[in-house]
């Protein structure tokens, strides 16, 4: 069997995420990873554990000019995979229409004899599919999986064509930090609605630095304007599966506890103890957030975290 | 401009689900049933989009039983024109909502076509997508704002990095994100008028489309619950376990 990943590029920049979609493509099949649009992060992908090659395109691709070039090169392939990203949530389900297939998409377990588990109802059920046919397009979510380890350099293609969008891209508003990549973070801060304000906010990020963590944010957070849209953890924002989640201020809606089941441990910080993330933290401490998160950082900056 | 917007009658986004204890499925005898959140900005979209005096007509179409009548009724009063039902009992995927769509497309040429980003129920995030690529129109999905420049859409994207701007040529199929607008609440004389309006009722049989599944639904099962922990009564046991914890963390 043999799969084509198609890699996450950030700002030119291999994504963190791409080695776990690589891990969890590896049971499938020996893999080939398509790259657009860096010939340094292809590079990168090169490096990557189980890769046999990659393939790499200099084009500057919109969703459909990404779908035209995945169904030209799916003709070699049984699987087509990529993460559950904004990305792949945008290329792969117009890929599988172009090729008459239903996709299987956010999936989270893989097993024998193509069984697929994806979340339903923002992860409250879980559904078991068997793709039975001939041609699969899939896309996994990465913080379901662990990355894979280094390899010893796979042969880099450059592919030919002078393939456009017919959309055209216009401009890019990233938000600029050193902050880690939030949804394959190991440790990530969450601030809610209750953190009141982007000064709020300060408490929480100078906590996350502390931590060496990413930084998310519940959707009334981010409503209110105190946290960016990139930030949003929850069934319509990224989902996360740190080792650990502390979340600050949150009460715990439906769609955000979505967004971290995934979590090892959960810790919450929060004024009610009747609160919903409070019966399902692993650790509760019920107070003032504004009192309790700078005293917190000020702890944990003089205890000697190995980080 | 013409626009064309398809619903979806999901679960209530409140409600609570429960996992049937035979693995059959998700309940959804006698639990409250109201149009998919992203669905209503899709609408709003529309019908701000008339307001603004770049379209003089929306048609809104579901698929599904009878009973989403009533999300088609909801999207009457907020201000489409006219809608379509496509009738069918079965539980489609989403390849055949979208061959479905297409259809409509097909006969009723819209300009623009406009759905939610994802349904909440089986939080796909396919159809929008999909419909572009059987129709051969341009997409941009995840819509937070949209702007009409003669026959050019200019859409801001939420994306993972934060924000992107695309420009796409109608016709087009944009995908709304919850940050697009904020729907409104019908008032009760739209209502009333919505009841007037016309809405062609046509099984999904009728349209050619082989509807049949492609997957095969093994089990459906409820996830690990969690349970309450323990808690700490003071900053210092907090940040003592919370130091151990990262110590004892693998690095990556």
């Amino acid at each position: 069997m043999s799969v084509l990943v198609l890699a996450e590029v950030d700002n030119g920049v291999l994504s963190p995420a791409t080695a776990r979609i690589v891990n969890a493509a590896s049971q499938l099949g020996d893999i080939d990873v398509l790259v657009v649009g860096s010939r340094a992060a292809a590079d990168a992908a090169a490096l990557l554990g189980g890769v046999r090659k990659v393939l790499f395109s200099d084009a500057s691709l919109l969703a459909d000019g990404f779908a035209t070039l995945l169904a030209d090169l799916a003709s070699s392939y049984d699987y087509v995979v990529s993460g559950a990203s904004s990305l792949g949530k945008d290329v792969m389900p117009r890929l599988a229409a172009k090729l008459d297939i239903q996709p299987v998409t956010d999936i989270v377990a893989i097993a024998a004899g193509n069984r697929f588990t994806r979340p339903i109802y923002a992860g409250n059920a879980l559904e078991t599919v068997v793709d039975g046919q001939a041609k699969h397009v899939l896309t996994v979510r990465a913080s379901a999986f662990s990355p894979v380890a280094n390899g010893y350099g796979a042969p880099v293609e450059a592919l030919n064509g002078d393939l456009q969008s017919v959309a055209k891209f216009i401009a890019a508003h990233r938000t600029e930090s050193d902050i880690p990549d939030l949804s394959t973070a190991q440790i990530v801060v969450g601030g809610g609605v209750s953190v009141g304000s982007a000064e709020g906010f300060a408490l929480i990020e100078k906590l996350g630095r502390t931590l060496g963590a990413a930084i998310g944010a519940t959707r009334a957070a981010v409503d209110a304007g105190y946290a960016p849209n990139d930030w949003q953890v929850g069934q319509t924002g990224k989902i996360i599966a740190p080792d650990l989640y502390i979340a600050v201020g949150i009460s715990g809606a439906l769609q955000h506890l979505a967004g971290i089941q995934g979590a090892k441990k959960i810790i919450a910080i929060n004024s009610d103890a009747e609160a919903p993330i409070v019966k399902i933290a692993d650790v509760a401490l019920i107070g003032d957030l504004f009192e309790i998160v700078p005293q917190l950082t000020a702890e944990l900056e003089k205890s000697g975290l190995k980080r | 401009m013409k626009i064309l917007v398809a619903v979806k009658r999901v679960v209530d986004h409140n409600v609570r689900i429960r996992v049937r204890p035979d693995g059959s499925g998700v309940e959804t005898n006698g639990v409250r049933m109201s149009m998919n959140p992203f669905c209503k900005h899709a609408v709003e979209a529309a019908v701000r989009l008339t307001e603004a005096g770049h379209a003089n007509e929306i048609v809104v179409v579901s698929i599904g039983p009878k009973t989403s009548n009533d999300v088609i009724l909801t999207a009457l009063a907020m201000g489409a024109h006219r809608g379509i039902l496509i009738e069918t009992d079965a539980a489609l995927e989403t390849l055949a909502i979208a061959k479905l769509l297409a259809k409509v497309v097909a006969e009723e040429q819209p300009d623009l076509v406009l759905l939610g980003k994802q349904a909440v129920d089986d939080d796909s995030n396919h159809v929008g997508q999909m419909l572009a690529a059987l129709t051969d129109r341009p997409q941009a999905t995840f819509a937070s704002e949209i702007k009409v420049d003669g026959q050019t859409l200019t859409v801001a994207r939420e994306v993972d990095y934060g924000r992107e701007t695309i420009a796409l040529p109608l016709p087009a199929i944009v995908t709304a994100d919850l940050r697009l607008n904020e729907p409104r609440n019908a008032a009760l004389p739209m209502v009333m008028k919505a009841r007037s309006k016309p809405l062609a009722v046509r099984p999904a049989v009728d349209f050619g489309v082989d509807l049949t599944p492609r997957l095969t639904i093994e089990t459906i099962s409820p996830p690990v619950e969690r349970v309450a922990g323990r808690t700490v009564g003071s900053v210092s046991e907090l940040a003592a376990i919370i130091v151990s914890d990262v110590n004892a963390m693998e690095a990556i």
